[in-house]
């Protein structure tokens, strides 16, 4: 398909690996910070093909694998309840709760349904007046504008029994909180151009200049990821630390305005845990006061909830770069994809499916 | 959840408040919300993120954006080699 094919182009992408050679001279670490670039790299292979002086770390940007723990089980409980129909995106269904997932809730009699769009959600609503409807409005910036404007939608056209639960987190946050970790190993970022997309890349310049490190905006097809890796490279080679966008066909600097204000209207910056990694001040979106009607947690009390990670997954560590799907005593053994243990295992997104999907000969021949 | 995926817009339309539109992702068609790229055209690229447009694709001209650095470094790797030699 057009703007697809051309940016998979083998010859591009092997000038652009050539190219890469010569510049680097010495070891660097790369953390791509989108989960979708995570599988990219993997899928094609591109993380085998990179000089072996550049390492690449996988980054936090799996809204499926960082959305907490108490927040599943949250909406577990109001998935079960007889007088709701629980809407989601697909990858949302198998992660685990602490006990139950919302396919097991399905099974159990629960009306759990699978969204495209929030639009969707609405729809659902619109048309079951009887029942309420719950969306789960997780993701980064790059979901905020399509949730929040559902909710705008429902209070405009007065939609009652539609309702949300938020989970909201956002990435210039995360991506300083990785860097001020003493476990950090990041030397250069590759932002996430889907993300710059909504939010432009303006925020970036300050996080670039205060820990040295460069940020290249990059894209997801193979020819979009080598440029971002070549871009960081040439930085770090040259020992500058600047924001530059090798993702030019889709972001710009300041990014979707349309998107921005209508997220600016329906939600405001909270503070959020992150699953496995904490909390982290400021770096998460919730439901403004004038919007508090459509919070499902407000409108069902779910009690108290007491949540049970398990002992053996790593997540918090691989979501932050400091360890890698492999180095997880329970990976490919106790939790794979159909018995995950941990988000990361679940999601399409998630670095530890990514590595039994595309290195799992690698790593259980090791 | 962040995989974004380019598709053609081949109808303009209004539904309420809302500019939707239908986009074609390589032959399979889709409702799309349009509402935040007010600019957006019928022919013209655009990508879609759980079922809204967030961005048009300037495809021109990142492409001449691409030959024009390479344009670049190719002429600045010339002057480096003059001044060596
Ligand atoms: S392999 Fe499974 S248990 Fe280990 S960190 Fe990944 S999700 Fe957790």
């Amino acid at each position: 398909m057009k703007y697809v094919d051309e940016y998979r182009d083998p010859a591009q992408v092997k000038s652009l690996l050539e190219e890469i050679a010569k510049v680097v001279s010495r070891p660097w670490t790369l953390m791509e910070i989108c989960g979708g670039q995570t599988h990219a790299f993997l899928h094609h292979g591109l993380d085998d093909m990179l000089p072996d002086e550049i390492e690449l770390v996988h980054g936090p940007g799996c809204p499926v694998c960082v959305t907490p723990l108490e927040q599943i089980d949250r909406a577990l409980a109001i998935a079960a309840r007889p007088e709701v129909i629980f809407t989601s995106y697909g990858d949302m269904l198998r992660v685990p709760g602490s006990t139950v997932d919302l396919f097991n809730v399905r099974a159990k009699g629960g009306d759990v349904r699978v969204v495209y769009s929030p639009l969707e959600s609405l729809k659902i609503a619109q048309a079951n007046p009887d029942k309420q409807v719950v969306f789960f409005a997780i993701g980064f910036e790059t979901t905020a504008p399509a949730n929040a404007m559902a909710v705008l939608q429902a209070q405009k056209q007065n939609i009652k029994n539609f309702s949300v639960v938020v989970s909201h987190v956002c990435v210039p946050p995360a991506m300083e909180a990785i860097l001020s970790s003493k476990h950090n190993r990041v030397q250069a970022y590759l932002a996430a151009g889907h993300v710059c997309a909504v939010m432009g890349y303006h925020e970036y310049p300050p996080i670039a200049e205060k820990y040295k490190v460069p940020i290249v905006v990059t894209g997801f097809e193979p020819v979009d990821l080598l440029r971002g890796v070549l871009a960081a490279i040439k930085q770090l080679e040259a020992g500058k630390a600047e924001v530059e966008n090798a993702y030019e066909r889709a972001v710009t600097l300041e990014g979707n305005l349309p998107a921005q204000k209508v997220i600016n209207t329906v939600l405001q910056p909270v503070d959020r845990k992150w699953r496995g990694i904490g909390m982290i001040p400021k770096s998460g979106w919730g439901l403004r006061p004038e919007f508090e009607s459509f919070d499902a947690e407000m409108r069902f009390s779910v009690g108290e909830i007491v949540t049970q990670e398990s002992p053996l997954c790593i997540a918090g560590e691989i979501l932050q770069g400091i360890q890698k799907p492999p180095q997880c005593s329970a990976f490919g053994k106790e939790c794979t994809p159909s018995t995950p243990l941990g988000a990361p295992m679940v999601s399409a997104e998630g670095a530890c499916s990514a590595y039994y999907r595309y290195h799992r000969e690698a790593v259980f021949h090791e | 959840m962040c995989l974004s995926i380019p598709g053609k817009i081949t109808e303009v339309y209004a539904d309420g408040s809302l500019i939707m539109g239908k986009v074609d992702f390589g032959g399979v068609l889709k409702e799309v919300c349009l509402d935040y790229v007010p600019e957006a055209q019928t022919g013209q690229y655009v990508l879609i993120h759980v079922g809204f447009a967030i961005s048009v694709l300037d495809e021109d001209e990142a492409m001449a954006r691409m030959d024009l650095v390479r344009e670049i470094e190719n002429y600045e790797e010339e002057l480096n080699s003059d001044e060596i030699r």
